[in-house]
């Protein structure tokens, strides 16, 4: 295993910058995923990894070596591929295989040790069968046994788990995480699904027009969302972000915002700061599980007409209707029928709120 | 685990990668640039050299040509013989209306209509016409110019013998409708390409938008003609520039007519090779050769435009 | 669903229509059906009595006719491996690397191949092969359909390889996998689909032709089938129909049996669009 290290590395395709600038290093061991929407340069950061794409400027490290215009097959690295790329007239066996094959094992060695990690899998059964003959998720776990059968510096997987349906992606997701604690791998894991992210990642790297925009453990991102763009992306229902006006009263701040109002949020000198750049406005996030049906006389509420209550069976989701792309959504958890009334009142502690200033960056609280 | 770098010899620095190296790919391109450079590209520009010359096949001037300047051209586009029958202009003329007559309207309507038919009719039938159409297409020429040589016998042939079973008179019409005869012939033999590119143009159309139509209410000729025939109208326009070029370039009648009686039936294919070897004059057949490459440029042109702005642009 | 009346007429008068327009295309090769088992064949329309192969005998006691069948074997077979060979190179570089100006040379070619037509360029193709000493040859024949068919061939060969994932080499390449090894392990295999259609399609266009071959040789030792069957027939005298009924059915049993080949391996239509 080995760490991967990415120096202000940039990649244009003509007049399109893919990647620009990008630093990262990636830690022995560490299970890293590259989350972002499509077109945010997380799959050529990977492909740049592989060797399959070369960096306009920057260098790249692979184990402390320098690797950033070596071909792909002096890379010792091993990669898993979105349409898993399996070769149509080779059986599992021999596809399996194929890379020890290149490095010269004799046949019994290959097939033997294709053998052993088939049955790790669960596809020792299938080796006679070509690629067609299985289903999505035998394909699925054979590219990935190609990739384990041999040792590699790093294993590199391009969104593998996107040709799944809902209920094997869970499957091998878990799979996955445990072969991750099993091998102690050096992994870095192209997604575009946060939760899939959130599941297997020691550290997230949310990428957005070719840039890191943050990179934390994914509790910290969850936690500490660094920009709105973050804190929109992770979660599900994402972040709800709120227009709201600041007024300062002694030591403390009023925000308010279209039938919201929060008091009692204490001033801090980076709260100040911002308001001193972006005016009044900021952008105040709750997550929706962190909002609740408001009891009589609560402090910091929300008020809207109600949109949608959709029961999930273990939760709600209660959505507000404040205008087209300014809805609310609370994720209530209750295993009973909610009744809501036509206008309904949220509540939300003041520890669970963040701030963002007039560019979209988080605003530190008290105590951060 | 333990890793294991690859050992290897000494690497080379990767530019830009890709899956072939630049250098590979020239190496991969070199056979077939060179065999269509001299195939190909070498012929283009050496005939418009020899139409400027008095070349001949045998004779003086086979190895020393002389530079006659535009003669050649001249000579085929001479006023006073221009419309003579075994004339350039005659065979010119000849080509144009077997092209109207055996491409865009014999060719193209018949493969339309084979096309739309076979959609509807039940599958033996359309299996077994399907095969007698493509049967003709895909026989070697001198094949199908015999079938025909025996077809159309004066004698004993299959046409004649029917049509005296109908109590129609016989005839030879090698002899007395060679033009009509190349122009049946040429429907006959090239419909199927029509008919197979519209048929799979048809069959692209999803099977919902024929039956909105049905429940609309509506006839078969109204499907053709307000949903079919629009939506393979770009289909239809490559069919016949293709068919156009083909045609115009076809040698096949000669195996059935050998460009007779009296040059009735000398298309300029056949009056080119008429002109360079059986009259031996290299430097006039190079002129043809250079006319027929303006024309075929000219089609080849609208038929690659058409086809980049098919291509999405992306 | 139940059909009416008009609707019903209507279908058989199609089905009705599309058969006669089958049998008009029938009729001209119905001759070739009995003649070559008739040992007594016209060129009249006749159902053989007996049925009988002693024509195919004598095709096959025809040294001439054998040999010209020999020299159509070799003359389609040698060009099939050039254009085979050469176009799969060539398509694979004009898709998978980034030579640059590839575009345009595709676009050149296409142009230059649809423009020079044999017909077009008998003359200068003719001057070539002399000037190249290879007049009446077997390698004069297959070098000019190698060069014609070749353009076609690479644009046919690229769209196939375009179609192809590339990560099907770049999953080989991360393996450890050469260019080389990638290219021989992983695409060649991938794209032979492609090639059997190509080589099929240039095999059927160099067996069953006849100018270029009708131009370029002269002596009848290396005459292919094509020209040997115009000769049969279009030389002075009688034709002697028999032998050249069932001469013609065997010269056009490979390309029968290719084209229901590459239909029953890759369906009608693949074949429809490419032949040129």
């Amino acid at each position: 295993m080995a760490s991967v290290e990415f120096k202000n590395v940039s990649k244009s395709f003509n007049a399109f910058k893919a990647v620009s600038d990008v630093s990262l290093d990636i830690g022995d061991g560490e299970f890293v995923c590259l989350l972002g929407p499509s077109g945010c340069g997380k799959t050529t950061s990977l492909r740049m990894m592989a060797g399959l794409e070369t960096p306009t400027s920057g260098q790249i490290l692979i184990g402390g070596k320098e690797v950033t215009h070596l071909h792909p097959k002096d890379r010792n690295i091993a990669m898993v591929f979105q349409d898993y790329a399996l070769y149509p007239h080779m059986n599992l066996a021999d596809n399996m295989a194929y890379p020890l094959k290149v490095r010269g094992e004799p046949v019994q060695k290959r097939h033997a040790r294709a053998r052993e990690v088939a049955d790790v899998l669960k596809i020792g059964h299938l080796m006679d069968r070509l690629p067609s003959q299985i289903s999505g998720g035998q394909q699925q776990r054979t590219s990935l046994a190609r990739a384990l059968v041999y040792p590699a510096q790093v294993y590199l997987f391009d969104e593998p788990l996107s040709n799944l349906d809902a209920k094997l992606r869970l499957e091998a997701r878990g799979f996955l995480n445990h072969l991750q604690r099993d091998m102690g791998m050096t992994a870095v894991y192209v997604t575009h699904d946060q939760a899939e992210a959130m599941a297997l990642a020691t550290r997230i790297a949310v990428m957005d027009q070719g840039k890191i925009v943050q990179y934390a453990s994914p509790i910290e991102i969850y936690r500490r969302p660094a920009t709105t763009f973050v804190a929109n992306f992770v979660g599900n229902p994402p972040m709800n972000l709120v227009e709201v006006e600041c007024e300062q009263g002694e030591g403390q701040l009023l925000l308010k915002g279209e039938g919201l109002t929060m008091q009692g949020l204490p001033m801090t000198d980076a709260i100040g700061k911002a308001l001193a750049t972006s005016g009044k406005k900021l952008t105040l996030g709750v997550r929706p599980e962190h909002l609740a049906i408001a009891a009589a006389g609560a402090s910091n509420t929300v008020t809207a007409p109600l949109f949608a209550n959709e029961n999930m069976g273990p939760e709600s989701l209660v959505t507000l209707d404040r205008g087209e792309n300014a809805r609310i959504t609370a994720r209530i958890f209750t295993d009973d029928h909610l009744n809501v009334d036509k206008v309904v009142t949220l509540s939300f502690l003041a520890e669970h709120v963040h701030l963002f200033d007039g560019t979209g960056k988080r605003i530190p609280v008290a105590g951060e | 685990m333990t890793t294991e770098p690859i050992t290897s010899k000494p690497r080379r620095k990767v530019r830009n990668f890709s899956l072939l190296s630049n250098r590979a790919g020239a190496a991969f391109m070199l056979p077939a640039g060179l065999l269509v450079s001299v195939f190909v590209i070498v012929p283009f520009f050496w005939v418009i050299f020899v139409s400027f010359t008095n070349r001949t096949l045998i004779g003086r001037t086979a190895l020393n040509p002389e530079f006659v300047g535009l003669g050649n051209y001249l000579a085929l586009f001479d006023p006073a013989t221009f419309f003579q029958r075994g004339q350039f202009g005659f065979s010119l003329i000849l080509t144009t209306q077997f092209v109207l007559a055996s491409a865009l309207i014999g060719q193209a309507l018949l493969g339309l209509l084979l096309a739309w038919l076979i959609q509807t009719v039940p599958p033996w039938v359309k299996r077994i016409t399907e095969t007698f159409v493509i049967a003709a297409w895909i026989l070697p020429e001198v094949v199908i110019g015999f079938a025909w040589f025996a077809f159309l016998d004066r004698d004993q042939g299959t046409l004649n013998a029917l049509l005296t079973g109908f109590g129609l008179p016989p005839g030879d019409f090698l002899l007395e409708q060679p033009f009509w005869v190349i122009v049946v012939f040429n429907t006959w033999r090239g419909a199927a390409f029509s008919m197979m590119l519209f048929n799979s143009a048809f069959s692209s159309i999803p099977p919902s938008y024929f039956q909105a139509a049905d429940v609309a209410g509506a006839s078969s000729w109204q499907k053709f003609r307000d949903i079919g025939l629009p939506l393979i109208r770009g289909h239809i326009v490559t069919d016949l520039i293709l068919i156009t070029m083909w045609t115009f370039n076809t040698f096949t009648p000669f195996l059935l007519t050998n460009g007779g009686p009296s040059y009735r039936t000398e298309l300029v294919s056949i009056y080119n090779y008429r002109v360079a070897f059986q009259d031996f004059q290299f430097g006039k057949g190079a002129a043809v050769g250079v006319i027929m490459m303006l024309i075929n440029l000219a089609f080849a042109l609208v038929y690659l435009s058409l086809g980049r702005k098919k291509a999405p642009k992306s | 669903m139940k059909l009416t009346l008009p609707a019903y007429v209507g279908r058989i008068a199609f089905s009705a229509l599309a058969a006669l327009i089958g049998a008009i295309f029938a009729l001209p090769l119905i001759w070739f059906i009995f003649a070559p088992f008739n040992a007594r064949a016209e060129l009249g329309l006749a159902i053989p009595d007996p049925w009988t192969l002693s024509n195919f005998a004598t095709v096959f006691g025809n040294s001439y006719a054998v040999q010209a069948l020999w020299n159509s074997f070799i003359q389609a077979t040698g060009g099939v491996i050039l254009v085979g060979a050469a176009a799969t190179l060539a398509a694979y570089a004009l898709s998978r690397s980034s030579v640059p100006g590839k575009g345009a040379v595709t676009y050149t070619l296409l142009l230059f191949s649809s423009v020079v037509s044999g017909s077009a360029a008998m003359v200068p193709i003719f001057l070539i092969v002399s000037a190249m000493g290879i007049m009446d040859t077997h390698i004069a024949v297959i070098l000019t359909f190698a060069g014609g068919l070749l353009p076609t061939a690479m644009f046919i060969l690229r769209d196939f390889i375009d179609s192809i994932p590339k990560s099907y080499e770049e999953s080989a390449m991360v393996a450890g996998a050469s260019p080389v090894q990638a290219f021989f392990d992983v695409a060649l295999p991938v794209i032979r689909p492609g090639i059997v259609v190509v080589v099929v399609w240039a095999f059927v266009n160099i067996w069953g032709s006849f100018l270029i071959p009708f131009i370029l040789l002269r002596s009848s030792d290396n005459m292919p089938a094509s020209v040997a069957i115009y000769s049969f027939y279009s030389e002075a005298g009688t034709p002697i129909v028999t032998l050249l009924a069932a001469y013609a059915l065997i010269y056009s049993l490979p390309v029968v049996a290719l084209y229901l080949f590459v239909s029953w391996k890759f369906g009608f239509r693949f074949f429809g669009g490419i032949k040129a």
